[in-house]
């Protein structure tokens, strides 16, 4: 019965990432990340994601600060820190939140404040609602790998 | 104006002669006559007063000057006045019978003295008797002769009868001889009469003048100008009309210094205006409003073009501008649909790793393959719109083309299989073992050609030639001439063959093929062989070398109307090709240009229902040093262990049996030809009776083509081979057999007829040749397979095997991500997290072979730090140059580690940037394998596992 669960859950996991995919909220780059991931380093998209996650909270953190500032005008320092989260969502395949900091770039290149806030609180829903689903994906993972290892417990 | 003052000029001169002319004629005209009236004085005082009596009378008087009027032709007469004083009137008017009268016909009144006419020419008859002294002028006039003793003149004055004006002459009559030099009073006292003659001006000009050419064209006036104040006038109007700008006058002189006179001449009209002035000034106007409108029409013509020529400038940069953002947007979105379409693909893999039934797994299957040919498409597209927008760059590195001939036909070998038709390649020994130039679009032409190929062709075969084009070109002029000779009894009979000397003999498109170029081309090769063992370039430039790779099919052809599009984009031979055989046109344009690049051409002869044969040229270099750089080359792995063995080989087709021979030479085998089973045997059979002087060795194998072994097939001659294995006689060579396909049955046949257990399936590459070889030969298995591993990541795995490798990114995730795919191609990474620490890291001496360098860095970025790189570099360098500094063992003699930049913008990633800063190349973020294996295959040689 456990070696079933460990496909169901299998099944779970490719599901969600087929719904993750087609929300356009990951794209082919996490595969990528995926494949990376062998026995040598086990834990590799999980320790990628939580960098990234605490990268990701640092710099909303100081996004939300920059712009909530009644004097505020570095647009300057809002793009270095966009570009920072474009590049690691990029890296991890973040898709939609890559998008949003492209759009969140373009308004602050503008000097556009109120659509420098609108994209941050867009980026913030989309950066919650990745961090849930991955948490969620990694539950399930866990639960697999889990459950595979109680079936083959010595597989190499 | 200069032709006006011309025509001025020479009508005064015209003037003035005529003028002159008149002038002279009436005073030469005048002079005779007043000569005649001074014969005539003379005769009177003569016969009149000398003779006593008087020989002259009124009657004669009358006669003679009558008769001698043709002499005085202006004169309208001539008369005799007697001088009378008033104490001789009477004595004289008894003697003469009248009274004297006044001019007015009157008694004349009590005078001094009178001059009445006594003798009269008939024509003046009239002023017989009438005393002239009482005329004012003829007084004047008489007073005046008598005081000179010389003709004299009245001024003009209107005469008697005529009405006419006219002068009178008047010359004195005296009675004595008188002394040259008398007094005023000795004349006056001797003077006894008075000769007169009336001078009609008008009708002695007139008649002049009428004798004259041109008479109405010139104006003639005559006027008395003694008193200068008012001139009198003689002849002519009064008023005088006619052209008044141009006169002229001469002077006359009549003989009387008393009086003076003048005649003066006008152009009796105007200056006519000149037509050829007139014409000409017209011509010249006209010449000048022409060329005027020509010079007025050159420079709006010229200005026209200028525009044109700006718009059309504009439009061009336009159009170049519109070009490039085609292929920019082309690539950009090739590239934008490239990356979902992964998404996709990768979700269908992951769909076939789940449980699906039958339809579920052939759905998702059918998805895979259209997604993946979609991909393939794309690529095709972004490859095209890079070519066109000139991002294309080919690269130059060393690599092997026979091995990738082997990877093309590995790739088609199944389905050449699945078809049953022969695929081959055959490259010529002249062509280097290594060649520097683009591996992959060389690869991807020749792909698309074999492809190509292979898809139309259903039976038959497909043959892959690379030779060197001056060779090909050589040999086939040297052909052409030997056809020349030979005649044309040669046509009949190649004509009349059935079976056509090809690879699998069916007729091929492109005659060239055929085995009797194919035979001279080898040939050619074999005798200068052990000449060129290594190869020497003759061309002039010993860099490059031209190869010509020829691509033949026996498939269905191109259709004729279609040849002329075959290079043109999304262009098939018909809608129904796409339909029967897919694909969508794109891969021979892009193959065309890629030719193009290479510095070659790409060509093609094509036979409906016969086949096609695509040619194209390429440019590459070769190695200079071949032998040493030979073992950088990744792809080379042609074991050695088959050097020096002996091979023999049955085929009765001879071109197959060239190729069979290329790749057996490729493993170092020598290879003996057997046209069939027999005569191997014989061969083999000969050599064991009486060992051969020359070929003392035994052949290894012996190489069956299968066509060649089911032909002879009675039974018969396997049974030999058996015979020979039972015999145990002596060390017998294998027996393989070759063939495209085979099903179950042939092989069971074949095992039991001898052959060896292994059968070598065409296509053959030399990896598998090599591995069948070894396997039926019992040879060391030195992993059979590793070869066709080795293609893929464990390619990489080598490449960067056991490498340090520093990544340099200000993003935790991005580093972490790109340390993790190098470290599992094998390489140990470090980290850095600025341009910064990356210098610190990298100050020398450090242990680095490669370092991946972010672009976008806060502080520093990834210019700027490999800029420092460098600049560090070399001035380690010059001190290692200098001997400052020396690193143990002294093998460390250049500092200089590459640097790869790390950028997530492909299409604009601008390569030229990267160098200029001493960037080594680039790579795209994130990592393709591809992509990582492409940079980085040029820093580091594999390490064979």
């Amino acid at each position: 019965m456990l070696g079933l669960g460990a496909d169901r859950l299998r099944a779970d996991m490719n599901r969600l990432l087929a719904l993750l995919f087609h929300q356009g909220v990951l794209d082919e780059q996490f595969l990528q990340l995926q494949q990376l991931q062998d026995e040598t380093s086990p834990n590799f998209v999980y320790e990628v994601v939580t960098i990234f996650f605490n990268e990701s909270e640092k710099l909303l953190r100081n996004l939300r600060e920059l712009l909530l500032d009644k004097e505020f005008s570095d647009y300057k320092k809002i793009g270095i820190h966009l570009n920072q989260f474009m590049g690691s969502s990029s890296s991890i395949g973040a898709k939609r939140v890559r998008n949003v900091c492209v759009a969140f770039r373009a308004a602050s290149e503008q000097n556009n404040r109120a659509g420098c806030l609108r994209a941050l609180e867009l980026l913030e829903h989309e950066y919650c609602y990745l961090k849930n689903k991955l948490h969620e994906l990694f539950q399930i993972e866990q639960q697999r790998a889990m459950a595979a290892a109680v079936r083959y417990p010595i597989q190499d | 104006m200069h032709l006006t003052t011309d025509n001025m000029v020479r009508r005064k001169e015209v003037l003035e002669s005529s003028c002159e002319q008149r002038a002279r004629m009436l005073q030469d005209q005048f002079s005779v006559s007043v000569n005649h009236v001074h014969a005539l004085a003379i005769l009177v005082s003569t016969f009149h007063y000398y003779k006593n009596p008087s020989a002259i009378d009124q009657e004669t008087f009358a006669e003679y000057t009558a008769r001698t009027a043709f002499e005085r032709p202006l004169l309208s007469g001539v008369a005799y006045a007697q001088r009378v004083v008033h104490s001789e009137r009477e004595k004289f008017e008894k003697q003469q019978g009248w009274t004297i009268k006044t001019m007015e016909k009157e008694p004349s009144p009590v005078r001094d003295e009178y001059a009445p006419v006594i003798f009269s020419q008939e024509t003046v008859s009239h002023i017989e008797s009438l005393d002239m002294m009482s005329g004012e002028e003829d007084r004047e006039n008489i007073l005046r002769a008598r005081a000179t003793g010389k003709a004299v003149l009245t001024r003009p004055f209107s005469l008697l009868k005529s009405h006419h004006l006219g002068v009178v002459l008047t010359f004195p009559v005296y009675r004595t001889n008188l002394p040259p030099h008398a007094t005023a009073e000795e004349r006056i006292e001797a003077t006894t009469g008075y000769l007169g003659g009336a001078f009609d001006v008008e009708s002695l000009v007139e008649n002049l003048l009428g004798q004259l050419a041109g008479k109405q064209a010139i104006l003639v006036n005559v006027y008395d100008v003694t008193n200068s104040s008012d001139h009198l006038i003689m002849y002519g109007p009064r008023y005088p009309d006619g052209d008044m700008s141009l006169a002229h006058e001469s002077k006359l002189d009549f003989g009387d210094p008393f009086r003076k006179h003048l005649m003066i001449c006008r152009y009796h009209q105007k200056a006519p205006t000149s037509w050829t002035a007139l014409t000409t000034a017209f011509l010249w106007f006209v010449i000048g409003v022409l060329v005027g409108y020509i010079f007025y029409g050159a420079v709006m013509h010229i200005l026209k073009v200028e525009d044109d020529f700006h718009e059309m400038q504009e439009l061009k940069v336009r159009a170049e501008a519109a070009d490039v953002a085609k292929s920019q947007f082309l690539a950009t979105v090739s590239h934008e649909i490239r990356t979902p379409m992964n998404g996709v693909l990768g979700m269908l893999g992951l769909l076939l790793d789940t449980d699906l039934d039958s339809t579920q797994r052939d759905y998702a299957q059918t998805a895979q393959a259209c997604g993946n040919a979609l991909i393939a498409l794309i690529n095709e597209v972004l490859d095209r719109a890079k070519i066109e927008a000139g991002k294309l760059e080919l690269e130059a590195v060393p690599f092997d083309l026979r091995s990738i001939l082997d990877d093309v036909l590995s790739l088609f070998s199944g389905k050449s299989r699945q078809k049953g038709t022969e695929l081959a390649a055959f490259v010529s020994d002249k062509v280097p073992k290594v060649l520097i130039g683009d591996p992959g679009r060389f690869r991807q032409i020749i792909t698309n050609l074999v492809g190509n190929a292979v898809k139309f062709t259903e039976q038959g075969h497909i043959f892959v030639q690379v030779h060197l084009a001056e060779h090909t070109k050589s040999v086939m002029a040297a052909k052409a001439n030997a056809c020349l000779k030979r005649g044309s009894d040669e046509v009949e009979v190649i004509a009349s063959q059935t079976q056509f000397n090809t690879l699998s003999g069916f007729q091929a498109a492109d005659d060239q093929n055929s085995w009797e170029n194919f035979k001279l081309l080898i040939a050619d090769e074999e005798f200068c062989s052990d000449a060129s063992d290594n190869w020497i370039p003759t061309g002039e430039d010993s860099e490059s070398v031209t190869l010509m790779v020829s691509v033949e099919d026996t498939g269905i052809g191109i259709p004729f109307q279609a040849q002329d599009r075959v290079f043109m984009p999304f262009m098939q031979a018909d809608s129904s090709t796409s339909r029967n055989y897919g694909g969508t046109g794109i891969g021979l344009s892009i193959s065309k240009c890629l030719v193009e690049l290479m510095g070659g051409k790409i060509n093609f002869i094509s036979r409906p229902k016969l086949g096609s044969t695509f040619t194209f040229t390429a440019v590459l270099r070769c190695q200079k040093n071949a032998s040493s750089d030979l073992k950088k080359s990744p792809l080379e792995a042609i074991p050695t262990g088959f050097n020096g063995m002996k091979a023999i080989l049955v085929d009765g087709k001879p071109v197959r049996a060239a190729v069979t021979k290329y790749h057996l030479k490729r493993l170092g085998i020598i290879v003996e030809d057997a046209s069939s089973i027999k005569m191997a045997i014989g061969a083999l059979c000969g050599q064991n009776g009486h060992l051969r002087s020359g070929n003392g060795k035994r052949p290894d194998m012996i190489l069956v083509e299968k066509d060649s072994w089911i032909s002879s097939e009675d039974g018969v001659l396997p049974i030999r081979f058996i015979d020979w294995k039972q015999n145990g006689c002596m060390l017998l060579p294998k027996v393989i057999l070759l063939a495209t396909s085979i099903s179950t049955t042939e092989s069971d046949k074949a095992k039991a007829a001898g052959f060896a257990n292994t059968v070598i399936m065409k296509p053959l590459r030399v990896s598998m040749l090599a591995a069948c070889l070894q396997e039926v030969l019992g040879m060391g298995k030195r992993r059979p397979q590793g070869k066709e591993m080795m293609k893929g990541s464990a390619l990489h795995h080598s490449l960067l095997h056991g490498k340090n490798i520093l990544v340099v990114d200000d993003n935790m995730v991005n580093r972490k991500v790109a340390a993790r795919v190098l470290e599992k191609f094998g390489a140990n990474v470090e980290c850095a997290d600025s341009g910064k620490a990356a210098l610190m890291l990298l100050s020398l001496p450090h242990k680095f072979d490669a370092c991946f360098m972010d672009i976008q860095m806060p502080e520093m970025d990834g210019f700027e730090a490999t800029r420092q790189i460098r600049l560090m570099e070399r001035k380690e360098n010059e001190k290692i140059k200098t001997r400052e500094v020396t690193y143990e063992g002294g093998s460390k003699t250049e500092w200089h580690v590459p640097i790869l930049a790390m950028t997530a913008d492909v299409i604009h990633a601008t390569y030229e940037e990267c160098v200029k800063c001493g960037m080594d190349g680039y790579v795209s973020k994130p990592f393709e394998e591809e992509n990582l294996y492409q940079a980085v295959s040029k820093f580091f040689e594999s390490k064979p596992i």
